[in-house]
């Protein structure tokens, strides 16, 4: 195997080798609990951090390890955490790194979920949020409050596509001795490596393109192994001693790799959202094909933005390769492979014409998800992001006619056809 | 753990473990632009075996202050410095790739404070090649890059980290990025420039472990041989497909090895 191997390769091979014991190629889906231990000092080891290995499937189990491996590789992180959903990864970065008292500053075009998490749900546990405007690193640097231990945004604001302009959120937050979390779900490495443009922690919906077909609910959370924990002087759980596990001090014995340690020996341990084995091996067989994956996606999204740009049913297309798209030129510096394949366009005739149109589709499916092969449409308003309160959708950019498009792997002549005969629908009053 | 040495605030790691005067001491020296977080397995297992783990950064890196030490000879020197501060007699020493020859001279110069020693990753003499210094002089990302694919095996490019969840590549690359400008350099240099190492081993009294890598593209393991040929009192243990970077690559394998010698 040869040094430094690229994407496409680590895509297929990373983290893995063949399996010592049977020779088997793929990697085994290791459905086991636990693990038998060489003798009592070295389980002793294996509690104590001194061995390297496995104790029990909570905090780490050998697919998944290759998974998260795999992951890392992509990223250029120095290493990743495999969780229940997307949600539990976020939730993971999050309470690792703060408790009660504690402020985020997070962009406001965000997954409706997230939006939950952050200003319902945490705020139930003493974790304030600041929602601001993505496009404004002012914005970000303005809310930032003595107590604020955390910056986050999505490379690719949900639904308006607002390019996150990691490198100057990432100055923002550095000079305030913050992190930089990035969702970076909608791009996967493949279009996008925060962490190269400065970021420190990405996570990711593993649910979405990166295993692709719909077929699992996962996700990962990967350290950039950037940030100075020590240095910032603002997060004790990284760099003062933790009771909870023999006074460890993680800056301190694990360098770049604290994080991503921390979060495993505590919070997969206390909190235990866990991804199981066969999860993991499903989303490691998505991976394997995810360049010519997200080569078609991005492929079948620019004929479909294209198309649906000229029809006179339709009001906007929000997609960043528009020269129409505020961040058109922002995107063609941070994502010069495309800006994936979710999108959103509003229809005339606002919330009845969305309803007509969707339920005109045929080849297009219904439903809540995005970046499976098969292409997806839902009406965000009354479905991901029905939570929201009406100033809130304003500000987020979803109005009521807005349809949100997850562009698959089908023939495009397939996909044109069925927006069609969904534009034609909307388009009888 | 701090101590003052030399005007400079000093570092090291117990492991997480307590010193207590009477129990045996393990001293452990990184390799060039590391730090002690290279340490972090074995000095947990020494500091719960009862040994006080003394894992130090040298000047200038990690936690340590002062100028990084531009010679083994004064990194060897510095190292006893460390142990009178601490009041220890004796220790036994363990060093990695730059580290090693830190230990070799330490034990060669000083073997009352050698109980037993550990050389790994090892080469005497460890030319660097000129365009990595050239790069490292400079400053130069380009520096990390070489050694970091240099330093590891063909397979720890590809992966399968015995640490779940850990890249094998990334951490080192990330702690390169920490030292400060001129500190790998610094490093580099010093072992480019240490060429009695030859003539050292063979003044080595104490009870010696070598552990090599078969792939090891920094320190070959026909030179590590030779250095534990020149050696009376040498046990060598050869890790298969490992690379420079044992203590990421194979880090049971090297402590199993450890724990039979420390």
């Amino acid at each position: 195997m040869a040094d430094n191997l690229h994407f496409d390769t680590l895509s297929l091979h990373g983290g893995q080798q063949p399996d010592p014991t049977t020779g088997a190629r793929a990697t085994p889906v290791y459905q086991t609990a636990s693990y038998v231990f060489r003798d009592t000092d070295y389980a002793a080891g294996l509690f104590n951090i001194e061995r390297a290995g496995h104790v029990y499937s909570r905090l780490s189990n050998p697919t998944n390890a290759v998974l998260e491996e795999r992951i890392a590789m992509l990223d250029n992180g120095v290493g990743a955490i495999a969780t229940a959903s997307g949600q539990a990864a976020i939730h993971l970065g999050v309470a690792t790194l703060l408790g009660a008292g504690d402020h985020i500053v997070a962009s406001r075009s965000i997954y409706g979920g997230t939006h939950n998490l952050l200003d319902y749900t945490l705020r139930r546990f003493g974790i304030e949020t600041t929602f601001v405007d993505p496009r404004s690193s002012q914005d970000f640097a303005n809310a930032i409050q003595d107590n604020t231990r955390l910056v986050f945004g999505e490379i690719l604001g949900n639904p308006g596509l607002e390019v996150l302009n990691v490198p100057e959120i990432s100055k923002v937050a550095h000079d305030a001795g913050l992190p930089l979390m990035v969702d970076a779900t909608f791009t996967t490495p493949y279009l996008c490596r925060p962490i190269d443009l400065g970021a420190d922690i990405v996570m990711h919906s593993a649910t979405k393109f990166l295993s692709g077909h719909g077929i699992v609910i996962g996700g990962l959370l990967v350290d950039g192994g950037t940030f100075d924990w020590a240095a910032s002087g603002k997060f004790p759980t990284m760099s003062e001693p933790y009771a909870g596990f023999h006074n460890l001090n993680f800056s301190e014995e694990f360098g770049p790799a604290a994080f991503i340690t921390r979060a495993r020996k505590e919070g997969l341990r206390d909190f235990g959202a866990c991804m199981s084995p066969t999860t993991a091996f499903h989303i490691l067989q998505g991976m394997e094909t995810l360049p010519l994956r997200m080569q078609k996606h991005v492929a079948n999204t620019a004929e479909i933005v294209e198309f649906l740009a000229q029809q006179e049913g339709v009001e906007r297309v929000n997609h960043p390769m528009l020269e129409s798209h505020p961040d058109h030129e922002l995107a063609k510096s941070l994502l010069p492979k495309g800006c994936g394949a979710v999108f959103g366009f509003e229809l005339a005739g606002g919330r009845q014409a969305g309803i007509r149109f969707i339920e005109a589709l045929e080849v297009f499916s219904h439903l809540a998800n995005v970046g499976d092969a098969k292409s997806l449409v839902i009406h965000p308003a009354s479905t991901t992001h029905h939570r929201m309160g009406s100033d809130a959708l304003e500000k987020a950019g979803i109005s009521e006619g807005l349809i949100r498009l997850s562009v698959g792997l089908e023939d495009t002549k397939d996909l044109i056809a069925d927006l069609k005969k969904g534009l034609r629908a909307a388009g009888r009053a | 753990m701090y101590v003052s040495v030399a005007g400079h605030r000093a570092f090291f790691s117990t492991g997480s473990g307590q010193h207590v005067a009477e129990n045996e001491s393990v001293l452990f020296v990184h390799g060039a632009g590391f730090d002690h977080t290279v340490w972090t397995l074995p000095a947990r297992y020494f500091a719960r075996q009862g040994r006080n783990v003394i894992a130090v950064d040298l000047p200038g890196r990690g936690l340590s202050g002062g100028e990084a030490l531009t010679s083994i000879e004064a990194m060897a020197d510095w190292l006893c410095l460390v142990l009178d501060e601490l009041d220890i007699r004796q220790a036994s020493v363990v060093g990695h790739s730059m580290g090693s020859l830190v230990a070799l001279n330490c034990a060669a110069k000083y073997p009352d404070r050698v109980r037993n020693l550990a050389l790994l990753g090892t080469s005497t003499p460890m030319p660097v090649s000129d365009p990595l210094l050239d790069a490292a002089r400079a400053n130069q990302h380009q520096a990390i890059d070489m050694a970091n694919t240099w330093s590891h095996s063909s397979f720890a490019h590809q992966g399968g980290n015995e640490n779940p969840g850990l890249t094998l590549t990334l951490s080192g690359q990330r702690l390169l990025e920490r030292a400060g400008p001129g500190v790998y350099f610094a490093d580099l240099n010093a072992c480019n420039d240490f060429i009695d190492g030859d003539m050292l081993a063979t003044q080595v009294k104490a009870e010696t472990l070598v552990i090599l890598g078969l792939e090891d593209r920094m320190t070959k393991a026909s030179a590590g041989r030779s250095v534990a040929a020149a050696i009376s009192n040498t046990k060598v243990v050869e890790l298969d497909a490992c690379g420079h970077s044992m203590l990421s690559e194979q880090p049971n394998a090297v402590l199993d090895a450890l724990a039979a010698l420390v």
